[in-house]
């Protein structure tokens, strides 16, 4: 015979440090285990859409950095793809691939920031995250050689980037390119292998593919559920189709398999950063003329990227103004945490928290 | 074999442990006796016989040195360089800063130059407490008059310190960051070094036409 104890109800958040940002969960106990759970958010809400209608189409890029403000590079991406598409700009092939190469960076960064904090949500306090903050401390101070800033960093223009990079860049990114799969190595020996984090993660928060799909997840966490969706393959932007790389596809759709895409992803950016800088040629970053203020025709745009939590999307109209009539994000972290509730209902609290962190939410992102 | 992985984890933190720290002491580092000599300048038994109090402080490890990370050289920092003889009154600056932070007066001057007439800015206020250091306001400046600095300690009581002052701005020491300045970067100029730079050498020299600018600005694309 089981006993039904009274159910508790304990919020968990905003402030706690293990909810990556400010969201407040709302959830039910019974005993240790959730039987219901309700994410509630809008604490980090600056309004950066209402924002983008009244700046001009250039300056709505300072605004992008900081929705997912882990991922600054790729937001700047996707809201310039839209951009050109909609004012039908032809980017510089240097341009574009000094883009490719801060995405791909960047990409390797966010995942970095996933894995780390998902060890501290299992209780790995501290040290393994330093371990993923010594690399991207190196991410970091790429782009502050190429951009003059670490987090927020505005680079991407329409048309290409803001400046060439200095040549003392491709020096310190051939180190980083060399050293960085030692280091990828190193996190798997220190976790991938480590009996505790596999009894932890392994068969749990599992999530039916098809729900997945109905609930337009997107990102590492519909490829840990077998589901081959990248757009950098279905629908290459950029010179996506220039290069080769593979795309990491788990069939477990549990935490551990959400943790091993974000790893194999890694040594898939690396690659493509590697091929990248092969094709890279001499010439223009920029297209002079393209003005500061912007005057797209009158339209809608929607470009939408593979960014490292999954589709995000600029949608754009312009009214044939210098501002945006309206600019809607798509921002995949929002989306991924729809299913959270469904992923953790039957679990213990501990558990909870290490499912929220194989979902690498962005409360920036979430909120805007 | 159960607990192969727990021990392969650990061998990671071991060597971890000793290859030694790859964090910085900021502002401070803590320094030997071999490293506080190095810092004055000074060889070892020199500096044991010349400075021998700071010498004890450094062998009971209270010696520090100041330590920074490395900056890039196109940091966006807060300290803004403004070419004021250089500096046309605009206000392109202050209208293309995605905040409006930016807080410029002008009166005429009278003086004519072939470019129009020239304004005096009375007000140029930088109100660095909501600025983003985005750069736009340097990318803008059809005269190139406004870089960024490379600084960041910037901490204040209140918050109206945190506006830089149009005097402030005068008074600085130019040191401008390579941000929107590629020709100081082929230079290999650092603005770390604090070497003051003027506008001839700061600012870029094929200046837009007329028709250039006006291209620019009202591109009815
Ligand atoms: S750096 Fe950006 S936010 Fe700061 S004053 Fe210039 S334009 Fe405004
Ligand atoms: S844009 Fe340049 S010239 Fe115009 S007011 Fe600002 S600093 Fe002066």
């Amino acid at each position: 015979m089981t006993l039904q104890s009274e159910p508790v109800i304990v919020n968990v958040g905003p402030q706690h440090p293990s909810t990556h940002g400010v969201l407040r969960m709302r959830v039910a106990f019974d005993g240790e285990t959730v039987t219901d759970a309700e994410m509630i958010i809008g604490y980090l809400h600056r309004g950066s859409e209402k924002l983008a209608e009244e700046r001009t189409f250039t300056q709505v890029i300072t605004l992008t950095d900081r929705m997912d403000y882990v991922a600054a590079m790729t937001n700047n991406q996707a809201y310039v793809l839209s951009v050109e598409k909609l004012a039908g700009i032809e980017p510089m092939p240097r341009g574009v691939y000094l883009r490719m190469i801060s995405a791909e960076l960047q990409r390797i960064a966010s995942h970095l920031m996933a894995v780390g904090f998902l060890l501290q949500d299992l209780g790995a306090l501290a040290t393994p995250l330093m371990y993923m903050f010594r690399e991207r401390e190196d991410i970091l101070d790429l782009f502050e050689l190429m951009c003059g800033a670490r987090i927020t960093v505005s680079y991407h223009r329409p048309s290409g980037v803001f400046q060439d990079v200095p040549d003392e860049f491709w020096g310190r990114l051939r180190q980083f390119l060399d050293g960085m799969p030692a280091h990828i190595d190193e996190y798997e020996r220190l976790i991938s292998g480590n009996e505790i984090v596999l009894s932890r993660m392994r068969g749990v928060g599992v999530l039916d593919p098809d729900v997945m799909v109905n609930a337009s997840i997107t990102g590492p966490m519909l490829r840990a559920g077998g589901v081959d969706w990248d757009l950098r393959h279905r629908a290459p932007y950029e010179f996506y189709d220039r290069v080769s790389f593979d795309r990491p596809i788990m069939d477990e759709s549990d935490n551990y398999a959400r943790y091993l895409v974000r790893v194999y992803e890694m040594r898939e950016a690396l690659k493509i950063v590697e091929q990248c800088v092969e094709q890279i040629e001499p010439g223009p970053v920029r297209d002079p003329d393209v003005p500061f203020v912007l005057r797209p025709p009158v339209g809608e745009s929607y470009v939408g990227i593979e960014g490292p939590k999954g589709e995000l999307g600029f949608y754009l109209v312009s009214d044939g103004g210098i501002s945006p009539y309206r600019c809607k994000v798509r921002p995949p972290s929002l989306l991924n945490l729809t299913l959270l509730r469904e992923m953790v209902i039957g679990l213990p609290m501990a558990d909870m928290i290490v499912t929220f962190g194989t979902v690498d939410v962005n409360m920036g992102e979430v909120d805007r | 074999m159960i607990g192969l992985g727990l021990f392969k984890g650990l061998l990671v933190t071991l060597i971890a442990a000793i290859r030694g720290p790859v964090t910085v002491q900021y502002p401070d580092r803590k320094v030997g006796l071999p490293g506080a000599a190095k810092d004055a300048g000074l060889s070892l038994p020199r500096f044991l016989v010349k400075r021998p109090r700071d010498a004890a402080r450094a062998a009971v490890g209270m010696a520090t040195v100041e330590d920074l990370v490395e900056q890039g050289p196109r940091f966006r920092g807060q300290d803004f360089n403004w070419y004021e003889d250089r500096c046309t009154g605009c206000a392109s600056c202050a209208k293309f800063c995605p905040l409006g932070i930016i807080k410029i007066v002008t009166s005429s001057s009278g003086k004519q130059t072939a470019e129009g007439e020239v304004y005096d800015v009375d007000v140029f206020d930088i109100d660095i407490g909501r600025c983003m250091f985005c750069g736009i306001c340097v990318e803008v400046c059809p005269y190139d008059a406004l870089d960024m600095g490379s600084d960041f300690e910037r901490a204040q009581y209140e918050r109206q310190a945190l506006v830089i002052p149009v005097d402030e701005l005068r008074r600085k020491k130019n040191t401008p960051s390579t941000w929107f300045r590629p020709q100081l970067e082929s230079a290999g100029y650092d603005p770390h070094a604090g070497e003051e730079l003027t506008w001839d050498a700061a600012g870029r020299h094929e200046q837009p036409s007329e028709e250039q600018l006006t291209e620019r600005w009202v591109d009815e694309r």
